[in-house]
């Protein structure tokens, strides 16, 4: 059985490595777009923690940026 | 117009979305795995050498759409002077992107069981390669240009230019004595595909254009973030 869905009449090695690639470039394009986000993310919070209290009320004051400080986005 | 497309009220969406998104993407894909590479039947004529279509087609009608939906959310952006438009369609590229390689990889898989080469200069293979390339060009555009006004310009002719090669990709199999076979599935009419097949194949679809939303809201919230990185220097 296990053999069979490997082999499939000799044509495993073009399916499972058509499926592996898929997969392959999914999991690169989703650890690309995290590590961005994550470093973008980071950068804001930095430069949010070097703000003099009045400039950080004011960014306080917009509706993303308040999101983007909860932490409650998750990815 | 469009208030709903403004980023203050699309972030408190797109930021709480992607965890749910991923789940669904997750159990979609699952499903369609097992269809793809265990229940469906294989070909008579092409043998199990067919399943390489539930990756390949999926892949190939997502970069179509999502090309077609930037080249409209451009020149949308440029009628109703809505640059929110622009960050869409610059998020929703890299997948696009990502899908048309993965057509073209597992294309050229798919050609050498069935047409005994990996790469032939057929019409459909040479206007999908013009598409990667039209992909590339307009991703690269953002990141070379600084100007605001210049990149905009700039991406959407590369799109307007980009869009007379779609109808070319779809109707190449009609207009041109290719290798690829004329299209299985139509809307209009009746499929030329059994169901037992056509079930995998939308379900792998469902699954790659979770993926595709899942890729648009990480890319657009980090578009955000980014701008509102811009607007703390500006404090």
């Amino acid at each position: 059985m296990i053999n069979e869905l490997l082999n499939m009449n000799g044509y495993g090695l073009y399916v499972w490595s058509a499926f592996s690639f898929t997969l392959l470039s999914f999991a690169t394009l989703y650890s690309v777009t995290k590590v961005q986000y994550i470093r973008e993310k980071n950068k804001f919070i930095a430069k949010y923690g070097e703000l003099d209290a009045q400039k950080a009320k004011i960014a306080r004051t917009q509706t993303i940026n308040q999101e983007i400080l909860s932490g409650s986005q998750s990815i | 117009m469009f208030k709903i497309f403004e980023p203050n009220k699309i972030f408190l969406i797109t930021s709480k979305a992607p965890k749910y998104v991923m789940a669904l993407f997750i159990a979609v894909i699952s499903i369609g795995l097992i269809e793809a590479l265990i229940l469906s039947p294989e070909d008579y004529k092409q043998s199990h050498s067919v399943r390489i279509m539930y990756v390949h087609v999926p892949a190939a009608w997502i970069s179509l759409g999502i090309f077609s939906s930037i080249t409209l959310l451009s020149l949308s952006g440029y009628i109703f002077k809505n640059k929110n438009f622009f960050l869409i369609a610059k998020s929703l590229a890299p997948s696009g992107l990502v899908f048309n390689i993965i057509a073209l990889v597992t294309g050229s898989i798919w050609g050498k069981p069935t047409w005994g080469t990996w790469w032939a200069w057929d019409a459909r293979i040479t206007s999908m390669l013009i598409l990667a390339i039209f992909y590339l060009l307009y991703l690269i555009a953002w990141r070379i240009y600084e100007d605001k006004e210049k990149v905009l310009k700039i991406t959407t002719l590369i799109t307007i230019f980009g869009i007379i090669n779609i109808p070319i990709i779809k109707y190449s199999v009609d207009w041109w004595n290719t290798l690829h076979q004329p299209a299985s599935i139509n809307i209009m009419s009746k499929s030329a595909i059994h169901s037992s097949m056509l079930l995998p194949l939308m379900i792998m679809t469902a699954a790659f254009a979770l993926f595709s939303l899942l890729i648009f809201l990480m890319k657009y919230n980090t578009e955000l973030i980014k701008l509102k990185n811009k607007g703390l220097d500006r404090l």
